[in-house]
């Protein structure tokens, strides 16, 4: 079991490091900083943006090879992943924006997963019936429509409800504002902040969830081993609660874990909608912005989140399922 | 029922069926399936949304008095009126012929990533699970790292340092099909595991029929269903794929249009101006759900293990 792991790890890694330099290749060559200080105005001098470029190991005068192997050593010996064309270390940047990503989604995400799943089951064991086809058809629709345009319609219904009411109950810009000072007024503020873009998050994910519950517990439901457990005396909803549900849970956690590692960056259109400064905001900003090392440096995050996530996942499975635990 | 199992796919035209008597007549396979799609409500209606949009790109442009790029300069930034039906933008261009110009692009975009990545997959799934060996492993090892690159990030910074111009789509068909194959091709790796081991692709095998004409004419037609189904539900994928893109401008560029470019536009002003945002909004969503009932429906009609088909007869 460890060797395998173990193995299984070193694959990664090998993977990670391969994605991640193809990745810098990539940015290298198809981005171009150096547009970002010819647009300057009064113009600069071509010998000062040539130094300012070295300096950064941006120049498209190096060749990329070379260009590659001081961004490389660099990381390997002081974890130092570069510089934006502009400003400061990208590490700095990332290292201030995972907890908010990570405060943007941990709410949406287990509620949403939590809802979904149990939605999924419930109308898996009432399948056709009413409920059963009005929440499939809600949540089709709902993984149908993108995810900004469910945020801009929240926005917009909850712009108007302020109006309405006059009261500012409905935040969506930022992670905080402006806020009295009587107790717990902080904390209120945030939660109002988060308000929308959880439940915008929830919507998604319990609608994801759902479905891939109801499908796995209607497989689980049509099996030998419920029709066995119902043979034996155990009345329908024991026999649904222990067998069909806890069977089909094993892979909606493998989803799960696979889902909350890549919402980090998966997150983007609620952090740009809500103007949440996270991870997600920064890969578009640095596309954006000509930023080759942030770039690469948020793909290398993402990868280690999917590798993450897909780690978890084996280890949820190896909990979750007796057959893999033991053998 | 042994005909119908001999008939997996069977692209034959379908035959009167034989009248058994004292039996109930007995169904084609494609009778079944359709029998089977007819049953679901919400894939016909799909069907028949996705067949009015379709119509209503191919020749809604004709219809009204607008073309997507010209520039009424009496309307700018005009609310719906008798002149413009869905108001005009910014830039004096008359909404609804920019809707129907990016319904036209995203369904052009959806359908061709869909069939561009399903194929990726299929030839790439069947191939590694027929050739087996360090075929296999390298096939599996490329598939993995493709899944841990962000296609996100990756397409978004090729496009942005890519060709720019009226022809700049194609590449983002080609980026999102290259990124968007990997999960359906293992799934066709592990159903060609099976039907590699059928004795009729063994016998292909020993009457002397080349490796990639036993794939094609053999193993491939068998796992059909399944191609099918991730075609349509991947059109879909694919057109959302586009309008994330396009919201952040790493997609189709201007002056051409796509929904997503479109929406990207209207949400930005969605609280001022919301007849921007509301035509591509229901555009975008009713070819989505359309697209996905469709491939629900499509599942649940050809897939044999699927027990939302109902009872047969």
């Amino acid at each position: 079991m460890g060797r395998y792991v173990a193995r299984r790890l070193l694959n990664y890694v090998i993977l990670l490091f391969i994605a991640v330099s193809l990745t810098y290749f990539l940015a290298a060559t198809q981005l171009d900083p150096r547009s970002l200080y010819l647009i300057v105005n009064p113009p600069l001098d071509p010998v000062s943006i040539e130094q300012s470029l070295l300096q950064r190991n941006l120049s498209d005068n190096v060749p990329l090879l070379e260009r590659y192997w001081t961004w490389l050593t660099d990381i390997l010996t002081s974890w130092d992943w570069g510089d934006s064309p502009k400003g400061g270390p990208v590490q700095e940047e990332i290292r201030r924006r995972i907890p908010v990503s990570l405060r943007l989604i941990a709410f949406g995400s287990l509620l949403g997963t939590i809802i979904g799943v149990a939605l999924g089951a419930w109308t898996a064991t009432r399948q056709y019936k009413f409920s059963d086809r009005t929440i499939t058809f809600g949540s089709l629709f709902i993984l149908s429509v993108p995810a900004f345009v469910i945020a801009s319609v929240l926005q917009v219904m909850a712009t108007n409800a302020n109006n309405a009411t006059g009261v500012r109950v409905f935040e969506f810009v930022g992670e905080t504002g402006s806020h009295g000072d009587y107790f717990g007024a902080g904390l209120a503020d945030r939660l109002q902040h988060l308000f929308l873009p959880t439940l915008v998050l929830t919507f998604i994910n319990a609608a994801f969830f759902s479905r891939i519950q109801r499908n796995l517990m209607l497989d689980a439901l049509g099996s030998d081993f419920v029709r066995t457990a119902r043979a034996k005396g155990l009345p329908q909803s024991r026999a649904v609660m222990k067998h069909a549900l806890r069977t089909s849970l094993i892979p909606t956690g493998t989803y799960f874990a696979f889902t909350v590692a890549t919402l980090f960056t998966g997150a983007t259109f609620m952090e740009i909608i809500f103007s949440f400064h996270g991870m997600g905001e920064y890969g578009v900003t640095t596309i954006t912005g000509q930023d080759v090392h942030g770039a690469v440096a948020v793909a290398a995050f993402a990868g280690v989140c999917v590798l993450g996530g897909a780690i978890l996942a084996d280890i949820m499975v190896a909990i979750l399922d007796p057959r893999v635990r033991l053998s | 029922m042994t005909e119908n199992l001999l008939e997996t796919a069977s692209e034959r035209p379908v035959e009167e069926p034989l009248p058994i008597e004292g039996e109930s007549k007995r169904l084609t396979r494609r009778q079944l399936i359709i029998r089977r799609f007819l049953r679901n409500r919400t894939a016909v209606v799909g069907v028949f949304t996705l067949v009015a949009l379709i119509i209503l790109a191919l020749i809604g442009p004709n219809l009204i008095n607008w073309t997507y790029d010209y520039v009424d300069r009496r309307a700018y930034l005009k609310p719906p009126s008798d002149r413009h039906w869905l108001g005009t933008t910014q830039g004096g261009r008359d909404m609804l012929a920019l809707t129907l110009r990016g319904l036209r692009k995203s369904l052009l975009i959806g359908l061709l990533v869909a069939i561009l990545s399903t194929s990726i997959a299929a030839i790439v799934g069947s191939f590694a699970a027929y050739f087996g060996g360090w075929f296999e492993r390298v096939a599996l090892w490329v598939t993995d790292l493709l899944l841990v690159i962000p296609a996100f990030l990756l397409i978004a910074v090729m496009t942005t340092g890519g060709p720019k111009g009226a022809q700049a789509w194609i590449l983002l068909v080609v980026l999102l099909a290259a990124f968007g194959w990997m999960l359906s091709a293992r799934v066709v790796r592990s159903l060609s595991l099976s039907v590699k081991e059928r004795e009729y692709v063994h016998a292909a095998k020993f009457m002397g029929l080349s490796s990639p004409l036993t794939i094609t004419r053999h193993i491939l037609p068998n796992i059909s269903s399944l191609l099918i189904i991730d075609a349509t539900l991947n059109v879909g994928g694919a057109i959302l794929a586009e309008t994330g893109l396009s919201f952040f401008g790493f997609g189709v560029q201007s002056p051409d249009t796509s929904l997503g470019t479109l929406l990207g536009d209207g949400a930005r002003q969605v609280n001022s101006f919301p007849w921007l945002f509301v035509g591509p909004a229901i555009a975008v969503v009713l070819l989505v759900l359309s697209v996905n009932a469709v491939g629900d429906g499509l599942r649940d009609a050809l897939d044999p293990t699927s027990a939302s088909g109902g009872s047969a007869r």
